[in-house]
């Protein structure tokens, strides 16, 4: 055991700044460890998120000495024995208070990829596929969303204003996991990385790859097979002078929305109004409420509940698929 | 009593550009944490840059001194050309070393292999592995991860010049194309006076193209159009074992990158020295 100096940001949405603490240190702990036991001690009140302490659940990222971790999988033994650990909130989202952050952002980057289309000639249950062909795929389902790659990459976090325009590295190797996938029916999936998603702004710097926790080869694997096939489509001479000729690039752009947004006061983007009836349907879906009882709080247990299973984390009273007008993205082909 | 010490000078610290890292948010009403420090990083995250800038420039200095000197590039007595010469296609080229015609004017602005070099340089520049590397270290964009570029607006890939970075594809079909060119030069340079001759000239030569081929194959746009674009590879069992392959040199290819990069250098370094007759060809055979 051995004491050592914490340097912690403390702080919330008006004012913050970094607080020092002398804080014993045991063998084998890792920065959580030591957080936990601030709270225990000295710093009661000091927010910080957490759930599994295994690495699995991407809750605890911070920033530990200026670098985007996991608290629970940096270890206390890979810092010099005497030197100060800085943790901080991740830089690029919103602060709430102290270590824990409002990464609504990555959120509502996700609602607007669309999701897995299943093929209409198959049911549900006849799918087969070779393990060949998903295994690109599965890489990226590891994927814990702890947002590392969120905060580290340049193109937000040192230019809030590519926000609206850019997704992330975590939502291109969402798009790339369905764009391999060999059942998904929607073809569409490089022109959407290209303008709804914003892949053309990152230049390959390798950031996210660096600090994935998962070792996801976000760059090699997920960014530059995108960037090849949207290279495909659009940047091919002879394909783009066809377009050209047809007239056809103007067809598709004027129904597509988001890169045009504007931002609004609400902490929500509002696009830039559309050709007819899409105009008004843009608005990001509100929280829905949790079922929760006369107390304010949620059943114990299923066998309280009013229903079989567990209540949905998208609110009970949300049913699937959500109504097409609730969603910011619009696709050409379906206007 | 919290034994929290906020001091004065950690307050102090934060002056007007305090939200971020750079830009005010525009976007998100909300502010970010304010954090004084550009950078909390305390490891030495420049060295990185700074070797990739060093290594970058010693190179193309050298390279820029060889291509314009004109001279020392051809051994004749083993065949020997240098690759910053192949094609040699000038018509100031010596004639036994233009193997495919001289047509190209002889101007001591023009290299002598002006058909290759600047494909090999659009190569090069636009090599996904190369971008990484001087958007790091010459554009500073990012200086490294969590590290602030300086740039108060920043578009990435999206505007003119740099959308043309998608065309990366053709410098490959063009690279490979070279390749077999660099390959050809390797292997008539085993005919000696006498028949089959090797010396060490031929093992740097043909050590030089076995590299070139392995980072021209381990190309990211090669490992697309090869298989990459595929959906499912199970219907397509040639392709996929050649993208196992391609995928498996992929992994390594900034070393390759370097690597060729050496050995190009001293590939050329050897011809120019047997050439100027500084030192003489080791022979095993012949
Ligand atoms: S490689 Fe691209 S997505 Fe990843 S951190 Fe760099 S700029 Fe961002
Ligand atoms: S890709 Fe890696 S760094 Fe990004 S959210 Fe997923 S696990 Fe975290
Ligand atoms: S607490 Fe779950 S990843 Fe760290
Ligand atoms: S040569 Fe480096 S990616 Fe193509």
């Amino acid at each position: 055991m051995h004491t050592r100096t914490f340097q912690i940001w403390r702080g919330d949405v008006h004012d913050g700044g970094l607080a020092d603490y002398q804080v014993e240190v045991n063998e084998g702990e890792v920065v959580l460890d030591v957080i936990h036991r601030l709270q225990a001690t000295q710093a009661p009140d000091l927010a910080c998120r957490w759930n599994c302490k295994a690495g699995k659940c991407g809750s605890c990222s911070v920033e530990i000495n200026g670098r985007p971790r996991l608290a629970c999988m940096t270890r206390m033994s890979t810092f010099e024995p005497d030197a100060t650990v800085t943790v901080t909130p991740l830089r690029s989202f919103p602060v709430i208070r102290d270590l824990v952050t409002d990464v609504s952002y990555n959120y509502t980057k996700a609602r607007e990829t669309p999701a897995f289309a299943p093929p209409p000639e198959l049911a549900p249950g006849q799918y087969r596929m070779q393990q060949r062909d998903v295994q690109r795929s599965q890489e990226f389902r590891k994927c814990i969303e702890c947002f590392l790659c969120q905060t580290v990459c340049h193109v937000v976090r040192d230019h809030d204003e590519n926000k609206p325009a850019f997704a992330g590295p975590r939502l291109f190797i969402r798009a790339a996991e369905l764009s391999m996938h060999p059942l998904d029916d929607r073809t569409d999936r490089a022109a959407h990385a290209a303008r709804e998603q914003g892949i053309g702004y990152c230049n390959i710097t390798k950031c996210c790859t660096e600090v994935c926790p998962e070792h996801i080869r976000i760059t090699d694997n997920a960014i530059i097979p995108m960037k090849e096939r949207v290279a495909d489509r659009r940047y091919d001479p002879l394909v783009w002078l066809g377009r050209r000729i047809l007239r056809r690039d103007q067809m598709v752009e004027q129904y597509v929305s988001s890169t045009a947004a504007t931002p609004t006061g609400s902490g929500h983007w509002t696009p830039a109004p559309l050709a007819g009836a899409f105009e008004q349907a843009l608005e990001v879906p509100p929280p829905q409420a949790a079922p929760v009882g006369p107390d304010g709080k949620l059943p114990l247990s299923e066998t309280l509940l009013d229903r079989a299973g567990a209540a949905s984390p998208f609110g009970d009273d949300v049913s699937f698929p959500v109504p097409a007008e609730d969603l910011r993205y619009v696709h050409p082909d379906s206007v | 009593m919290c034994a929290a010490v906020r001091t004065e000078a950690d307050l102090s610290n934060r002056g007007e550009g305090m939200t971020t890292t750079g830009a005010v948010p525009a976007v998100a009403a909300k502010p970010r944490a304010a954090i004084g420090e550009k950078t909390l990083r305390r490891d030495r995250w420049w060295v990185a840059p700074a070797l990739t800038v060093t290594g970058l420039v010693a190179w193309l200095a050298y390279g820029m001194v060889r291509v314009f000197s004109q001279a020392n590039y051809y051994v004749a007595e083993h065949h020997y050309l240098t690759p910053f010469y192949s094609p040699c296609t000038s018509t100031g080229c010596l004639p036994e070393a233009a193997h495919f015609g001289r047509f190209t004017p002889d101007h001591p602005l023009v290299p002598y292999a002006a058909l290759s070099l600047p494909f090999l340089l659009l190569f090069r520049l636009t090599c996904y592995y190369y971008r990484k590397a001087y958007y790091r270290s010459f554009w500073l964009s990012p200086p490294a991860c969590a590290v602030p570029d300086r740039r108060p607006r920043y578009t990435g890939e999206t505007r003119f010049p740099l959308v043309f970075q998608n065309l990366h594809r053709y410098a490959f079909y063009a690279a490979v194309l070279i390749s077999l060119v660099n390959t050809y030069d390797a292997v008539i340079a085993f005919d000696g006076e006498r028949g089959l001759g090797i010396g060490l000239g031929n093992l740097v030569l043909a050590t030089n193209v076995v590299m070139l081929w392995i980072y021209t194959l381990s190309c990211h746009s090669c490992r697309h159009v090869f298989a990459g674009r595929l959906r499912t590879f199970s219907q397509h069992p040639v392709r996929y074992r050649w993208w196992l392959l391609v995928s498996k040199l992929n992994t390594r290819h900034m070393e390759w990158a370097w690597i060729t990069l050496g050995t190009l250098a001293l590939t050329d370094a050897y011809v120019m020295s047997v050439s100027a007759g500084w030192i003489t060809d080791l022979r095993f055979v012949n």
